[in-house]
């Protein structure tokens, strides 16, 4: 049986979901065709149809388009400029962004689950960029989010899957797609995530700021189907660096 | 005649409960940029987070000797944060009258220049023309002449810029935040004010009349645009007026306590150096040179990562396209300093003498031949 994603109904044979606002847009179909992207995020305050750089002229067709609500300190802005995207064609995926710290670019998950619940009620299909805590991700998916998107570590830092064992939480008790989303700084920590069971990550700086894009993009489809394929064989015991004890504390036992 | 002390609020100047104002100047204040070593400058270098006291050392001179790797780490976090994109917007000038008397600048009230006001109608034909160039943010100046150029007629040519534009920014003199909260409400969303010198008593020799010379009042223009909506409020001192790295200190203070007060505010930079201008020819202040220029703008990029960086038309085009990328995340393009000018003849004599004269297609030519990405619009207005 084939290995898809789902998202609020849609099937994606694609893991890697590609970040778009950080590289050349000339280079945007070079990255999307070697990372074998089928999902690519894309900012609505970058889309203009009049303006003399359009980044929607640059997504090759078959795209799935996931506008963001950057630029948002609040649930309403959120909403808003949703609805703009749907004007603008952009279809019912919206990746909810509500961020009112302008130095870390921390989300603010209350913010966000207030974003999740209207949006969904006027049938977009929310996915919700979130820092990793249980209750605001069982909350969203009350709200209605298609899928969760807890950071790794803060936007751009390249730092890695910081944030591991609260994620892993959230992919053992969350039962819509996890996808770890920002911080991911090279294809073994993509890797990585997607060993420990997320449904699919997804890169932008580290993409943006190789010295060869093109290149990179290839090496995180390949990190991102090693890691899946992992996690689908089952990883093995992993053996901790310690002796058995010779008198066994369970030895007492007679039977 | 007893001059007014440039230290005490006018009538119908707004108070506002702030400690940010003596948190600033007393850093400022003992800061000795001197007594920073070779080897305070690498430990700055090295840091991950850059403290206040590592952004002290970043602007001393002992860190001049290391000026190519704080461009290399530089390039790194602008790469980081703002990746490849460089944001274009132009500048226009609708009226250039003052009220003030500030010794160093061209439109100053004594100095015997071409005033001009564009109509309304004049402005529409101006934003019409500059957005045929595919630019989609537009910063609004004028002089301080609140009889002249009065918020109502700014909150006009707001309202109008935009129904062109997704970003409008204001370069206006200072204003009580319901002031500010006015021109939000008619479409401007980000606030630049300079405070030239954040040393009180040079500020005080240099602005001898006006409303400008209250330096609290214009010190606190960003927090009462924040107060009244603003989304990000632009922070500079005018280098060459005083010591530049005091100046530079100060303002890079400045705004890291407004964005911790304030944690939604964009924050962002510019940092002008004096240049020579109308009926002053022969003062030039040859202070600060373009590689203590860079030297800042570098150590603003490593101290605040994440604020946006302009570069202004004073410096010439080789300057200007070196930096994007490196540490500038915002360029002029098409710029006129003369009221209006965009279409037909200026309506009133430039403020200074620009350095690059490019139009628009040229920027973002000389942006994408250097592997980065034009960005016209980066904002919707909700």
């Amino acid at each position: 049986m084939e290995d898809l994603l789902i998202i609020g109904g849609h099937s994606f044979r694609s893991r890697f979901i590609l970040g778009s606002g950080k590289f050349s847009l000339e280079q945007t179909k070079q990255v999307i065709e070697n990372g074998g992207v089928e999902m690519a995020t894309l900012a609505v305050r970058r889309a203009d149809a009049n303006s003399r750089e359009n980044i929607l002229d640059y997504m090759p067709e078959g795209i799935t388009l996931l506008p963001n609500t950057s630029g948002a300190r609040t649930a309403e802005e959120a909403a808003r400029i949703a609805r703009l995207a749907r004007e603008l064609g952009c279809g019912d995926f919206i990746k909810i962004e509500v961020i009112r710290d302008s130095k870390y670019l921390l989300p603010d998950n209350c913010e966000t689950i207030k974003a999740t619940e209207i949006l969904a009620k006027e049938g977009f299909i929310p996915m919700a960029y979130m820092y990793p805590d249980l209750n605001t991700a069982r909350d969203l998916k009350n709200a209605g989010a298609a899928a969760v998107m807890p950071l790794g570590a803060p936007i751009g830092s390249n730092k890695g899957l910081c944030t591991r064992d609260f994620v892993k939480i959230l992919v053992d008790e969350i039962d819509v797609p996890i996808i770890v989303d920002a911080g991911i700084g090279k294809p073994s920590q993509a890797c990585e995530a997607m060993e420990m069971g997320v449904d699919a990550v997804m890169a932008n700086t580290a993409i943006a700021t190789a010295a060869n894009v093109g290149k990179m993009a290839r090496a995180f489809r390949l990190a991102v189907e090693a890691g899946r394929a992992a996690h689908l064989a089952g990883l093995g015991r992993v053996l901790e660096n310690r002796a058995s004890a010779s008198s066994p504390l369970t030895g007492f036992l007679e039977d | 005649m007893k001059q007014t002390n440039h230290m005490e609020y006018m009538d119908d100047m707004e108070q506002i409960q702030s400690d940010i104002m003596p948190r600033v100047l007393s850093s400022v204040n003992s800061y000795d940029y001197n007594k920073y070593t070779k080897t305070d400058a690498l430990f700055a270098l090295n840091k991950d987070n850059v403290s206040i006291r590592n952004f002290a050392a970043l602007l001393s001179p002992a860190a001049e000797l290391y000026l190519e790797d704080m461009a290399r780490k530089a390039q790194a976090e602008t790469r980081k944060h703002f990746g490849t994109s460089v944001s274009l917007f132009t500048p226009l000038y609708i009226s250039n009258y003052c009220e003030n008397h500030c010794v160093y600048c061209g439109f100053n009230c004594r100095n015997k220049i071409n005033r001009g006001k564009l109509s309304l109608n004049e402005i529409e034909t101006e934003y019409v023309n500059i957005a045929k160039t595919g630019l989609r943010e537009i910063l609004i100046l004028t002089g301080e002449s609140r009889r002249m150029s009065n918020i109502t007629y700014i909150g006009e040519a707001v309202k109008l810029a935009s129904k062109y534009f997704s970003t409008v920014g204001i370069e206006i003199y200072p204003l009580n935040s319901d002031e500010y909260a006015y021109l939000h409400k008619c479409g401007a969303d980000f606030v630049s004010v300079y405070q030239e010198t954040y040393n009180p008593n040079k500020y005080e020799i240099l602005h001898l009349s006006g409303p400008k010379r209250i330096f609290p009042y214009r010190f606190h223009s960003q927090e009462r645009a924040l107060m009244g909506g603003m989304r990000g409020v632009a922070f500079g001192a005018l280098l060459g007026l005083d010591n530049f790295r005091k100046d530079a200190f100060a303002a890079g203070l400045h705004a890291y306590f407004v964005q911790q007060k304030y944690p939604h505010a964009e924050i962002s930079f510019s940092f002008p150096r004096l240049r020579p201008y109308v009926n002053n020819d022969g003062e030039n202040s040859g202070d600060v040179h373009e590689s203590q220029l860079l030297q800042v703008m570098l150590a603003y990029r490593l101290f605040m990562p994440y604020a946006g960086i302009t570069i202004s038309t004073r410096e010439r085009a080789c300057f200007r396209d070196n930096v994007i990328g490196m540490c500038a995340t915002k360029i002029s393009a098409g710029v006129k300093t003369s009221v209006g000018g965009h279409d037909e003849d200026a309506k009133g004599d430039a403020q200074f003498v620009i350095s690059d004269p490019r139009s628009v297609s040229e920027v973002h030519a000389s942006i994408t031949a250097r592997g980065l990405q034009p960005v016209y619009t980066d904002y919707v207005r909700v």
